[in-house]
C-alpha cells in the first residue's frame, strides 16, 4: 500500500552505517538498511553473521557504537528497550524467551503492558478504572491468543507448551504490544513441515490483516522465499547482498551459501568479492521492489496489496 | 609520621589476612561464578580448629582432659614444654597447628562443595547464593553449639616472651605481626606460582576460562573445583588462626566482618583475579587501619561497606578486572 | 495470487473452528467447579479455600481469649513477634518472590521504621496533647512506612543496574551500615546503644488502648475475665496490619504492576522488549517492600515501648530471608507458613521448657534459638538442592476466560475481531 507515499516520506525503519563493536569484533559493521511500511523483509546470513545483534541494536538492547537507526524518523540510539517497544517495535527471540513460570495468557497480558497505564494506586485499591483496564487487558490478550490459535492453552504454563506453540506464543506476545514493526528471530527454527507452513500463514496474516510490517530472521529458505518481499544478506557483520527474492536466489554467493552443500565455506570465500561487486549498491539500495521484478515476486507483491485493500474493506464493513 | 607508619604496619598485617581470605572468594568466583558466602565461616572454623590444636599442644589442662578421653594423647604432656618454650619447638608447633587447621578446613570446604554446591551447579546463581548463606548460618551455629560462642586463644610462652622488633626510630613491630605479614607474603607468592606455573594451576585457569572446553580437553572439572574448594578454605583457616593469635580470642560470628571485607578486597581487585585479590586485601587493610586511626573507629566498618557499594556500582570489574559484556 | 489469499482465509477459518470448539471445554477442564470469582471477576477460588480462610480467621481472632483463659498470655507476646516477622517477610517477598531480586539487608527498613516511628512520636505527642494521644500511633505508623519506603527508593537509585548476587551483597552492606550508624548516635537522634526513648521521654499510648483495657471485662466461665492487656492489644493490632498487608500485597501481585514484576523476574530482556520499564518495576518493588518494613517497625517500636539497635542484626535479616525462601518465594501462604514455622517453633519450645520443665528462660531461649538457626541453615541448603520453590510453591495465576472473541459475535472471524479490537490504534487500553 501507499508505495508512493513511502518513497517520498521515508521508511518505517532506516539504518545508516549501523555498527556495533565488542572489543575488537565488529559484530554489525556499517550496515545500511531500509524497511518500508507494510512489507515483509527478511534478514538472512550464516550463523554468527550478526543478524540477532542487529535486532538487538534495533530494539535498544545494544546501542550502536557508530551510525544510526531511525524508526519513523526517530533515532533508537540510546533509547531504552521499553521506550522503543512503546514506539512500536516488538520482537521475538531466537532462543525463545517466554516468561516460563507464567501462564500462556499472562505472557500475552504482559505484552499489553506498553499500551496500558494503571499503576501502584489502582493495583492497591482496585479502583474501578483499574478493574476496567484489567478486564480489557485480559480480553485483548485472549484475542491475541485466538489469533495464533492458542486459546486452548490459555491457562497452561508457558514452559509446558510444545515447541512450536511456544514460538507462536512469542509472536502473540509481541503482537499484543500493537507494534508497527514486528521482528521475528528465526520463528521457524525447529518446526516441522506443517508447522512451518502454518507459520507462513500466520506471518502473512500479520501483515495482511493487521497491517504490521514484518522483519524476519530465518534460516529456512523455503519460509524466506515464500514470504519475503525483500531480502538482506549479512555475513560477518557486513551486508553482502540485498534484493528481491529472485535476485537473491540468482546471486551466486547466496546460491552457494544456502542452496549449495558447503554453506559457510562458500559464503566466506565469496564474501570479499561480493562486497566489492555490490559495494555501490549497498550505499544506495532501491527503495522498493523494482517494477520489472521477477513475475513470481510481482504476484506476491500485488497480492499483498490486494490483501490489504481487502482487509480495509472488511474493517469498514465490520464498523458499519 | 610515626603514628602513620604504625597504622600502616597494622594495616598491612590486617591486609595480609584479608588477602588470604579474599583468595578463597576470588578462586571460587573465577571458576563457578558464585559468591561463596560460607567462605567467611571457613575463616572462623579454621580459627577454632587452630585454637583446638594449639590448646592440645600447649595447654596442660587441655592435654590432661584429652588424655582422660584418649590415653595415648598423654604423650603430649612430655612434648608440651618443648613446644611452648623453645624456638624450634614453637616453629614446629606452629607448623602443626596451621597444617592441621588448613587441611581440616580444606577438607570441610571440599565436603561442603560436594554436598551443598555441586547439586546446584546448573541452578540459577541466586540459589547457590542462598545455599551458601544457609551453610554459613549452619556452620556458625554448629560451632557455637559444639564449642562455644567465644574462646580465649592461648598465647604460647615463647611468643609471649619475644620482644617487639624495632624497625627504625621508635617504630616497633610486634612479633606476631611480623610473622603474619611474612607468612602471608610467602603463601601469596607460592599460590601465585602454583596457579601460573604448575599443571594443576593451569587446569584451574583453564577451567575458569571455559568449563566445558576445559572438560573436553581432558581436565577433570570436578577435581579442579574440589581443589579450589580445598585451597580457598585452607588459606582462610590460616588467616583465622592468625586472627586468634593476634587478637587472643575467636568467636563463632567472627567470620562476618572479615569475610565481607575480604569480599570487598576481592571485588576491589577484580573478582576472579588472584593478584587483584591480594592487592585488594592489602589496600582494604591499610585503608581500614588509616580510617580507624584518622577518622573514626566507630564508623570504620561503615567505610569498608561504603567502599564495597561504591565499587560494585561504579566499577564492578574492580581495579584489575575486565568488564564483561553480558550476552543476550 | 489467489493461492496465498485463500490459504490465509482457510487458516483463519480453521483457527476459528478450533477456538469455538475449544472454548467451553478448556474453561470446563480448568474451572469445572468455580464458585465465585474474586476481586475483579477473573480469578477463581474454590469454596473450600474460602471456608478454610474464614475458619483460620475465626481461630486467629479467638485465640487470645483462649490463651488468656488457659493462663498462657505470655505466648501472645511471641505471637506478636511472629506476626511482625511475617509482615516483614511479606515485604521481602515482593522484592525476592515477585521481582526476583535478592535482599540480604531487610533489617535496614525494619530499623528505619522503628526509629522513625519513635523519633516522630514523641514531638507529635507533645504537639497533639493528651486528648489526641491516640492519633499519634496511626499517624506515626504511616509516617514510618513512608520513611522506610523513601529509604528503599534511595537505595534503589544506585543499585538499579547491579547483577543479582552483587545486589545481595550491597543490601547486606546497607543493612550493616544502617545498624552501625544507629549505634553511633548520629545527630544525637538515636541515643546510640542505649536506645530510645531517651530518659525523660515517654511513648504515647496507642489508640483506644486505655479505653479497651478499662472497659472490656468479658466473663468467661466462672472465674475468668477476658481483659485487653498490652499483649492482647498488640496481638490484634498486628493481626489487623498483617491482614491488610496480605490484601494489599496480593492486590499488587494480581495487577499490571505485579505482572511487570513477574515478567522481569522471569526474563529481564524479554520483559523490557515487551515494554516493561525495568527501572520503574524495580523501584516499585524496593519501595513497596520497604514500606512494610516501616509499618512492622513502627508496631515493633510501640509494642516494645522503646528500641535499641540490637534486634537489627544481619542474622535477623537472614531469618526473614529464610522465611521467604523456605516458605516459598512469591507465595503468600508460603510466607505465612514459613513465618509461623521458623519464628513459632523456637517460641513454642521455649514456652514448653519454661512452663513444664521449670527451666529459667534466658539460657533455654538462646539455646533453642541457636538450634533453630542451625536447622534453618541446613534447611536452606537442602531446600535449594531439592525444592527451590519452597514448602508452598507460588501458584500460577489462572484466569477465567471471557471467550469474548467468539461468543456473541456469531460467525465473525476471530482474526477480524482481533484486528478491530487490538490492532494498532484500536480501541484497547483506555
Amino acid at each position: 500500500m501507499n508505495k508512493v507515499v513511502a518513497e517520498h516520506q521515508g521508511y518505517l525503519m532506516q539504518a545508516t552505517n549501523a555498527t556495533i563493536q565488542f572489543g575488537g569484533l565488529r559484530a554489525v559493521d556499517s550496515v545500511n538498511m531500509n524497511i518500508e511500511a507494510g512489507t515483509i523483509v527478511a534478514l538472512i546470513g550464516p550463523n554468527g553473521a550478526g543478524k540477532t545483534t542487529f535486532f538487538n541494536l534495533l530494539t535498544g538492547i545494544y546501542t550502536p557504537t557508530e551510525g544510526e537507526i531511525l524508526f519513523e524518523g526517530r533515532s533508537v540510539s540510546g533509547k531504552k528497550t521499553h521506550v522503543i517497544a512503546d514506539w512500536g517495535i516488538s520482537r521475538t527471540f531466537q532462543n525463545i524467551r517466554l516468561f516460563k513460570e507464567m501462564t500462556v495468557l499472562e505472557n500475552v497480558m504482559v505484552g499489553r503492558h506498553v499500551r496500558t497505564h494503571s499503576g501502584f494506586f489502582g493495583a492497591t485499591f482496585r479502583t474501578p478504572s483499574f478493574r476496567r483496564e484489567e478486564r480489557q487487558i485480559q480480553e485483548d490478550a485472549e484475542r491475541w491468543l485466538d489469533f495464533v490459535g492458542l486459546t486452548d492453552h490459555a491457562n497452561d504454563l508457558a514452559a509446558n507448551l510444545p515447541y512450536g506453540a511456544q514460538r507462536r506464543l512469542e509472536i502473540a506476545r509481541a503482537l499484543a504490544t500493537e507494534p508497527k514493526l514486528v521482528c521475528l528471530d528465526e520463528p521457524a527454527a525447529g518446526m516441522n513441515e506443517s508447522e512451518s507452513a502454518d507459520l507462513d500463514d500466520l506471518i502473512l496474516r500479520i501483515r495482511d490483516e493487521l497491517n504490521i510490517t514484518v522483519f524476519l530472521i530465518e534460516h529456512d529458505m523455503k519460509v524466506v522465499m515464500n514470504l519475503a518481499e525483500y531480502i538482506y544478506v549479512l555475513d560477518f557483520g557486513k551486508l553482502i547482498a540485498e534484493g528481491l527474492p529472485a535476485e537473491i536466489q540468482s546471486n551466486p554467493a547466496v546460491i552457494e551459501a544456502y542452496l549449495g552443500q558447503d554453506m559457510e565455506a562458500a559464503i566466506k570465500a565469496k564474501r570479499q568479492a561480493l562486497l566489492e561487486s555490490r559495494g555501490e549498491k549497498v550505499a544506495t539500495p532501491p527503495a522498493t521492489p523494482a517494477p520489472e521484478a521477477a513475475p513470481e515476486e510481482a504476484v506476491m507483491d500485488s497480492d499483498g496489496v490486494v490483501m490489504v485493500m481487502d482487509a480495509d474493506i472488511k474493517e469498514k464493513n465490520d464498523a458499519a | 609520621m610515626e603514628f602513620f607508619v604504625q597504622l600502616l604496619i597494622d594495616g598491612l598485617t590486617l591486609g595480609g589476612m584479608y588477602a588470604l581470605i579474599a583468595l578463597g572468594f576470588t578462586l571460587v568466583y573465577g571458576i563457578l561464578l558464585m559468591i561463596n558466602f560460607a567462605h567467611a565461616e571457613m575463616f572462623m572454623t579454621g580459627g577454632f580448629i587452630g585454637y583446638g590444636v594449639l590448646n592440645l599442644l600447649s595447654n596442660e589442662s587441655t592435654i590432661a582432659t584429652a588424655s582422660d578421653f584418649f590415653a595415648p594423647l598423654s604423650i603430649l604432656q612430655s612434648t608440651q614444654p618443648f613446644f611452648t618454650t623453645t624456638a624450634l619447638g614453637f616453629i614446629l608447633m606452629m607448623l602443626i597447628v596451621f597444617g592441621v587447621a588448613a587441611v581440616l578446613t580444606g577438607l570441610l570446604g571440599m565436603t561442603i562443595e560436594r554436598f551443598a554446591y555441586r547439586p546446584l551447579r546448573n541452578s540459577p546463581r541466586l540459589c547457590a547464593l542462598i545455599s551458601a548463606l544457609g551453610m554459613s548460618l549452619f556452620l556458625q551455629n554448629f560451632v557455637l553449639l559444639a564449642v562455644g560462642h567465644r574462646m580465649v586463644f592461648p598465647t604460647p610462652e615463647f611468643l609471649a616472651n619475644l620482644n617487639a622488633v624495632p624497625l627504625f626510630g621508635s617504630i616497633r613491630i610486634a612479633p606476631i605481626d611480623l610473622i603474619i605479614f611474612v607468612t602471608c607474603l610467602v603463601l601469596l607468592f607460592t599460590l601465585d606460582r602454583f596457579v601460573s606455573k604448575s599443571k594443576l594451576g593451569k587446569a584451574m585457569r583453564a577451567t575458569s576460562q571455559d568449563k566445558d572446553a576445559a572438560g573436553l580437553m581432558g581436565i577433570n572439572i570436578n577435581s579442579v573445583i574440589a581443589l579450589t574448594f580445598f585451597i580457598g578454605p585452607a588459606l582462610g583457616a590460616v588467616a583465622g588462626t592468625f586472627f586468634g593469635l593476634k587478637y587472643g580470642v575467636v568467636t563463632f560470628n567472627m567470620g562476618l566482618f572479615p569475610g565481607i571485607k575480604a569480599f570487598t578486597a576481592a571485588v576491589l581487585g577484580g573478582i576472579g583475579n588472584l593478584r587483584g585479590a591480594m592487592l585488594g586485601g592489602f589496600l582494604i587493610g591499610v585503608l581500614e587501619a588509616l580510617a580507624s586511626g584518622y577518622l573514626s573507629i566507630a564508623y570504620r566498618d561503615v567505610i569498608t561497606f561504603a567502599i564495597l557499594i561504591l565499587i560494585l556500582i561504579f566499577r564492578p570489574g574492580g581495579l584489575l578486572g575486565e568488564s564483561v559484556v553480558e550476552k543476550v | 495470487m489467489t493461492n496465498t489469499k485463500n490459504t490465509s482465509k482457510n487458516t483463519t477459518a480453521a483457527y476459528e473452528d478450533q477456538a469455538v470448539k475449544g472454548k467451553p471445554s478448556a474453561a470446563e477442564a480448568v474451572f469445572g467447579n468455580i464458585a465465585k470469582p474474586m476481586f475483579s471477576g477473573k480469578k477463581a477460588t474454590t469454596p473450600l479455600k474460602i471456608a478454610l480462610t474464614a475458619l483460620l480467621l475465626v481461630v486467629l481472632f479467638v485465640l487470645p481469649i483462649y490463651l488468656q483463659g488457659m493462663g498462657e498470655a505470655l505466648l501472645l507476646a511471641s505471637l506478636v513477634g511472629i506476626g511482625l516477622y511475617v509482615i516483614l517477610a511479606l515485604g521481602l517477598n515482593i522484592v525476592i518472590g515477585y521481582a526476583g531480586m535478592l535482599d540480604f539487608g531487610r533489617m535496614a527498613f525494619y530499623a528505619v521504621g522503628t526509629y522513625a516511628a519513635i523519633i516522630l512520636a514523641i514531638p507529635l505527642a507533645n504537639l497533639l496533647g493528651p486528648s489526641l494521644e491516640g492519633l499519634v500511633f496511626p499517624v506515626v505508623m504511616v509516617g514510618a512506612g513512608l520513611v522506610a519506603a523513601f529509604v528503599g527508593w534511595l537505595l534503589s537509585l544506585p543499585v538499579m543496574r547491579l547483577r543479582g548476587d552483587y545486589l545481595a551483597i550491597v543490601t547486606l552492606g546497607f543493612g550493616e551500615i544502617v545498624r552501625i550508624t544507629l549505634q553511633n548516635n548520629p545527630f544525637d537522634l538515636t541515643n546510640g546503644l542505649l536506645g530510645l526513648p531517651k530518659s525523660g521521654d515517654f511513648m504515647p499510648s496507642p489508640p483506644f488502648f486505655e479505653y479497651l483495657r478499662d472497659t472490656v471485662q468479658w466473663a468467661i466461665g466462672n472465674e475468668f475475665f477476658f481483659t485487653v492487656t498490652r499483649n492482647v492489644y498488640w496481638y490484634y493490632m498486628v493481626l489487623i496490619m498483617l491482614i491488610i498487608a496480605i490484601i494489599v500485597v496480593r492486590n499488587q501481585d494480581n495487577s499490571r504492576l505485579g505482572r511487570s514484576w513477574a515478567a522481569m523476574r522471569e526474563d529481564e530482556v524479554a520483559a523490557s522488549a515487551m515494554g516493561v520499564n525495568i527501572t520503574k518495576a524495580k523501584t516499585w518493588a524496593f519501595v513497596l517492600g520497604a514500606f512494610w518494613g516501616g509499618i512492622a517497625g513502627a508496631c515493633f517500636g510501640f509494642f516494645l515501648g522503646g528500641i535499641s539497635p540490637e534486634p537489627f542484626s544481619f542474622l535477623n535479616s537472614v531469618i526473614v530471608l529464610a522465611i521467604v525462601v523456605i516458605g516459598g518465594m512469591g507465595s503468600i501462604p508460603g510466607v505465612l507458613v514459613g513465618g509461623v514455622l521458623i519464628m513459632g517453633f523456637p517460641e513454642l519450645i521455649r514456652w514448653f521448657a519454661m512452663n513444664h520443665l521449670g527451666q529459667a528462660g534466658g539460657d533455654i531461649q538462646s539455646m533453642v534459638a541457636n538450634f533453630r538457626n542451625l536447622f534453618l541453615g541446613l534447611l536452606m541448603v537442602i531446600m535449594m538442592a531439592v525444592r527451590t520453590e519452597g514448602l508452598i510453591p507460588m501458584k500460577p495465576k489462572f484466569y477465567k476466560l471471557f471467550g469474548k472473541a467468539k461468543s456473541g459475535k456469531g460467525d465473525n472471524s476471530d482474526a477480524s475481531a482481533a484486528t478491530t479490537g487490538a490492532a494498532p490504534k484500536g480501541g484497547a487500553g483506555s
